[in-house]
């Protein structure tokens, strides 16, 4: 008898102890886990930035800009432009 | 114990017996409190204690979610969010030496009297330091080290396109909530909901344990717009040009998918930065084309014309006398102030704007009809879009018109309506007689039109308006090099304070093209050019021209008409009737 009583002793011991590690164990996953969604959020604020940027240097009224003063590129006048069919499309495209 | 020795070897000392007794009582009570405050603690006053405990460890955190990004049709972004930092600090805690004050005062580019001043206010427990910095301040801000401050995570809306979307988009207030134009129209899917959630945490602030989440975070939804970024760029960009070449009071310009009533461009010049905190005049924060109203004039005519054809009354070569420009109803006439030709078609009435044809058109039919043929159109009530403060136009019923109103309306008098709604009603003759409703956001398939017209008028009706965009009508700079164009100029007198004002007009022209096949209806609209000159014809259709030609070469809309030379009149272009 008293030797079931030693045993279930310790295994209550063991027990208590197993728990305190797995809650350990628990609050180290936790900060990993916060870590990393605060990195997730971190790089979904870069990417706000860097879309941000890029619609920012790519917008019309700056490329405009750039083309017509720097590059000195404009648009070609109707008898300098060609229409070219490929083929098929011709069909399906408005008769003149 | 030697007391015991004593007592038991010496003559017992004897003691009162209740001595005993009252030092029993006496702990025996003491130990009676113990248990009866023991007791009250646990159970009675156990949730006042509870939740003093967890308040020293456990927080509810909120979560922030951000607002949608609202993107045009091909995806590129014309509003996001970006999370800022707001400095504030608690004047209690805060510990600054001069230097660091300094420094402050520098990185966030504020006075330095104000920034000692705030944070030695000790009347309140948090003040704020600086709203929405950029993240690189922030950061040298940390690296200070100054003890007291505080971070607070605020989202703030960068609008890339600046001016030229703000009229369309609109913006929001500092706390991210759509205030004008689409971002308070699409408020409900756009705006995040913020969440929360019970954390332990420890001494040093981390999170030792996730009890609960009370409420998940609800980020907006990302809406894809019908708005092509570059053709808004265009439309922009000619509309501010022509704003300021006939120096006009504004200008708007509407550009819509003609089969699927999506609207493509909308802008509007004066306009205004949309990023800047601080915002201009109402006047210029108004989005004239969908909030303003104006008498249209001679562009309402195609739809006088269109009813006419459609009860079989007339066909486009019926002829019309126009009685050498002035035509009498009682004791108002009608002026045509530049007649040609004593008869002209139905056709040429279209071609050349005569107000005594349209009128004569319109007489000839019942009020009813007229008054159908517009309301079915969309005129005199709000097209639908949703966009905020849209103006419904005025379309006075049919019952109390008399003749001369009813005159009127046929050329655009005595009718107020919105640039977006004309250039709405316009898909009428575009989509075989189909009317479609105005959609901002990107459709998958095209919205299913009502049918106003049929068929065969829509196509004679933009045969006739073809005709307008030729050398021999009102409008031939709105022809576009390689594509068919038909559309209708329009002049009206302005009314200011309900009477038409003598030497200030409205200048429009809506017109579609290619018009074999139209796909984008283009409305333009000049509000008082003051430097001469004030036709329809020249000072809106040369930027519709523009616009329309580019728009099309974007979209890879294949040519209808050789490409070449542009035929213009021998001599001046035709001028159209006020």
């Amino acid at each position: 008898m008293a030797r079931v009583h030693i045993l279930l002793v310790l295994a209550v011991i063991g027990c208590a102890l197993y728990v305190v590690m797995s809650q350990h164990k628990a609050r180290n996953l936790l900060a990993e886990l916060q870590q990393e969604t605060d990195r997730a959020q971190q790089m979904e604020v870069e990417w706000g930035q860097l879309q941000l940027e890029q619609s920012t240097w790519a917008m019309p009224a700056r490329v405009d800009k750039i083309a017509v003063n720097k590059l000195q590129m404009r648009a070609p006048k109707g008898q300098q432009t060609r229409l070219i069919y490929s083929k098929g499309s011709h069909e399906s495209s408005v008769r003149p | 114990m030697n007391y015991f020795k004593s007592t038991q070897t010496k003559k017992l000392v004897t003691l009162p017996a209740w001595r005993s007794r009252l030092l029993f009582i006496l702990l025996l009570a003491g130990m009676g409190i113990l248990i009866l405050r023991a007791a009250y603690l646990q159970s009675i006053n156990n949730n006042f204690l509870q939740q003093k405990g967890n308040a020293r460890s456990s927080h509810v955190m909120a979560i922030s979610a951000h607002r949608g990004m609202i993107a045009d049709r091909h995806g590129e972004p014309l509003a996001i969010s970006t999370p800022v930092e707001s400095i504030g600090v608690n004047p209690q805690d805060v510990e600054v030496t001069p230097q660091q004050l300094n420094q402050l005062a520098r990185i966030m580019s504020m006075d330095i009297k104000e920034v000692k001043r705030r944070l030695l206010d000790t009347t309140h427990d948090f003040v704020h330091l600086q709203r929405q910095l950029p993240p690189a301040q922030v950061e040298q801000i940390v690296k200070l080290g100054v003890p007291g401050l505080l971070l607070q995570r605020e989202y703030r809306r960068y609008y890339p396109g600046g001016e030229v979307t703000a009229h369309l988009i609109g913006f929001t207030s500092v706390d991210d909530n759509g205030q004008e134009g689409l971002e308070l129209a699409l408020q409900s899917q756009l705006g995040g909901k913020a969440g929360s959630q019970r954390v332990i945490q420890d001494r040093k602030g981390h999170i030792a344990e996730d009890i609960a989440n009370i409420r998940l975070p609800k980020p907006g939804n990302n809406i894809a717009l019908s708005v092509d970024s570059k053709i808004q760029y265009l439309a922009y960009r000619e509309i501010k040009s022509a704003v300021e070449q006939h120096n006009a009071q504004s200008g708007s310009i509407v550009v819509l998918d003609a089969q699927s009533g999506e609207v493509l461009a909308l802008a509007n010049w004066p306009s205004y930065n949309p990023n800047n905190r601080t915002k201009p005049s109402l006047q210029v924060l108004r989005n004239h084309a969908v909030t303003d109203l104006f008498e249209p004039g001679s562009t309402l005519k195609p739809f006088t014309v269109a009813t006419a054809l459609e009860v079989g009354k007339y066909t486009p070569d019926s002829v019309i006398n126009i009685e050498n420009g002035v035509f009498r109803i009682g004791k108002h006439a009608i002026h045509d102030t530049h007649p040609k030709k004593t008869l002209l078609t139905v056709s040429e009435v279209i071609q050349l704007s005569s107000n005594v044809g349209a009128a004569k058109i319109a007489l000839s039919l019942s009020p009813e009809m007229v008054w159908r043929g517009l309301n079915d159109s969309g005129f005199g009530a709000q097209a639908g879009s949703g966009f905020p403060g849209e103006a419904a136009g005025k379309l006075h019923d049919h019952t109390k018109w008399k003749p001369v109103d009813q005159a009127a309306i046929s050329y655009g008098h005595n009718i107020s309506v919105s640039l977006l709604q004309l250039a709405r009603a316009y898909t009428v003759f575009a989509n075989n007689g189909e009317l479609k409703p105005v959609s901002w956001l990107k459709l998958d398939k095209p919205a299913s039109g009502k049918r106003v017209y049929s068929d065969a008028t829509a196509h004679k009706m933009l045969a006739m308006l073809e005709r307008v965009v030729s050398p021999e009508g009102t409008a031939p700079l709105a022809q576009v090099n390689g594509y068919r164009v038909a559309g209708k100029t329009g002049t009206a007198h302005k009314v200011i304070g309900g009477h038409y004002s003598p030497n200030r007009y409205i200048s429009s022209f809506v017109g579609m093209a290619p018009a074999s096949s139209p796909r984008l209806i283009v409305a333009v609209m000049l509000d008082a050019p003051a430097k001469g000159q004030y036709y329809g014809g020249i000072v809106a259709a040369p930027v519709f021209s523009s616009v329309m030609g580019a728009a099309l070469r974007q979209l890879n809309v294949p040519n209808d008409k050789p490409l070449g030379n542009i035929l213009m009149p021998p001599t001046e272009i035709v001028r159209e009737e006020v």
